[in-house]
């Protein structure tokens, strides 16, 4: 596929031109996205917010490579996804570790197979990605649990153990599909905290898909509002609290403004289908 | 005690006493040696023949074996092959099935046909048996794969190869090594049946040639032979699987934090 703009402008770091996706065919068939613009600049940090099933995830494996657009272009680095060869680091709202490795291990994991890395494991570099994992435990409050293995721990350590493995390759693109939501507040809270340190001091591009509003309003930098069937992005806002962000902010009268607003934004639409 | 201490305790307790109440029964009922032979005559008769037992149990512990390591190759094959896929699963599950189903009993004059009575036969008996729970274990643990798992792999961007590797093979460990405990007890069936039909040495055939000349006391040592065979061949495999695949059985433990 050629897109005939995409050399002719500077192009942001990520890029969605007119992406439309379907799931299925014929009558089962499901438009999950439809005709979406988005970009985002690098090292930027958006969220995306909306009700189930409008698209938040499908945008995240259409920019990752996990599936292709039905139409329409994504771009990331200025190449088309599928040829691209950024480096990206994922987590999910299941920490999906791997169960018979201990932590430290489960983080390395990336290191074994992307390049350049996985050159460097097999030439007895092990040493220092270990000191290196142990490093990135340590930030993330996992000091001296590297040897357990994740039966031994609780969702909080599992959950903080996965973005570690999310960002042990220093990816440029990192994907957050709802990492936080099985967690309860109070861990959850705390994790926001790690997880905007961990981007302060690293500077990934991120995309994170919740459903929290709050957590969007204090990890992000932009939020992206999208409706269900078809889904769509239908408001942008820019987040301008300053960083480092705090719980106490989240008491703000301005945050609180800023919440309510996404929140009729999204219920909006579901009042007009029902009768 | 504690209880599993006493749950080992009264399995042993079990066991000998049945033994007990054999050689008990017989004596009290009168029971001919060429019915049922009591528990003792039939150690006796284990201890006095066994120059001539030996060679057969060699016999058929490495039939067994033999067997069982083709077993052990096929069915790690064509359990990677089935389950690499969701359509590679679900197309051949019925032939799968199909052929499960069949008596294994059955296969072993078409064995014979082709290969003559001996080793052989019992060789593709055993391997015939033990395929089919590994096949299906294998299949089961590579085809039930976590999709978020393999989503991450493949956003590194790994190759199909990286992703069996280090997802796939160890996943399915836990499926192989419980599945190897059933094929190894199986292809020690199958060899059995198979030295029984059509073979001139093996526990089977010897006690095919001790029944039909009566020797009722051979033939039960026989079966006791069998019976510590079976037993030791499941005892090294389950704690080969306690061994590789201890992360498995281990969701009980505390968690913490």
């Amino acid at each position: 596929m050629l897109a005939p703009d995409s050399r002719t402008h500077v192009s942001a770091f990520v890029e969605l031109q007119n992406v439309t996706h379907t799931y299925g065919r014929g009558d089962k068939e499901v438009r999950a996205l439809d005709s979406t613009d988005l970009r985002i600049e690098k090292g930027d940090f958006i969220a995306l917010v909306g009700p189930s099933g409008c698209g938040k995830s499908t945008i995240l494996k259409l920019v990752t490579g996990l599936i292709n657009a039905s139409s329409g272009f994504v771009f990331v680095a200025g190449r088309e996804v599928t040829a691209e060869p950024v480096r990206i680091g994922m987590a999910f709202q299941n920490p999906t570790l791997l169960p018979w490795l201990t932590l430290r291990d489960n983080v390395m994991l990336p290191l074994k197979i992307v390049a350049p890395f996985r050159q460097d494991y097999r030439a007895k570099r092990r040493n220092e990605f270990r000191d290196r994992v142990d490093a990135l435990l340590a930030q993330v409050g996992l000091a001296g649990f590297a040897d357990k293995h994740p039966w031994q721990l609780s969702g909080g350590m599992l959950q903080r153990a996965s973005l570690c493995r999310a960002l042990v390759h220093e990816p440029q693109l990192l994907m957050l599909d709802e990492p936080f939501g099985a967690l309860d507040q109070f861990t959850r809270e705390e994790l926001w905290g790690i997880m905007q340190d961990l981007w302060m001091t690293r500077r990934p591009t991120v995309l994170l898909v919740t459903h929290d509003l709050k957590e969007a309003a204090y990890l992000a930098n932009r939020i992206c509002v999208m409706q269900a069937r078809p889904g769509r992005i239908i408001e942008e806002s820019v987040v301008h609290f300053p960083r480092p962000r705090t719980i106490a902010l989240s008491y703000d009268p301005e945050f609180v403004i800023l919440t309510q607003r996404l929140r009729e934004l999204i219920m909006r639409p579901g009042k007009e289908i029902a009768p | 005690m504690n209880p599993q201490l006493r749950r080992r305790f009264a399995s042993a307790a079990l066991i000998v006493g049945f033994f007990v109440a054999w050689e008990l029964l017989c004596l009290l009922f009168d029971v001919k040696d060429i019915v049922l032979p009591r528990p003792s005559q039939i150690v006796v008769t284990l201890a006095q023949r066994m120059p001539a037992i030996w060679p057969h149990a060699i016999q058929t512990l490495y039939t067994t074996l033999v067997g069982f390591a083709l077993g052990i190759i096929a069915g790690v094959f064509l359990g990677a092959l089935i389950g690499s896929s969701k359509v590679a699963y679900d197309v051949a599950y019925p032939l799968l099935v199909g052929f499960s189903s069949i008596p294994k009993v059955a296969v072993v004059p078409i064995f014979v046909l082709w290969f003559g009575a001996g080793t052989i036969p019992a060789v593709l008996t055993a391997m015939i048996l033990c395929v089919f729970p590994i096949v299906v274990n294998v299949a089961t643990g590579l085809g039930t794969t976590e999709p978020e798992l393999e989503d991450v792999m493949r956003a590194l961007k790994a190759s199909k190869l990286d992703i069996l590797s280090n997802v796939g093979l160890p996943r399915t460990m836990p499926y192989f090594f419980a599945s190897l405990k059933v094929a190894v007890t199986q292809a020690f069936v199958g060899t059995v049946i198979a030295e029984t039909v059509a073979s001139n040495r093996g526990i089977g055939n010897l006690m095919m040639i001790a029944s039909s000349s009566f020797d009722v006391p051979l033939v039960f040592a026989g079966l006791l032979v069998l019976a510590v065979l079976g037993v030791a061949l499941y005892v090294i495999f389950s704690f080969i699987e306690n061994r590789v695949t201890g992360w498995a059985h281990r969701k009980d433990e505390f968690a913490m934090g």
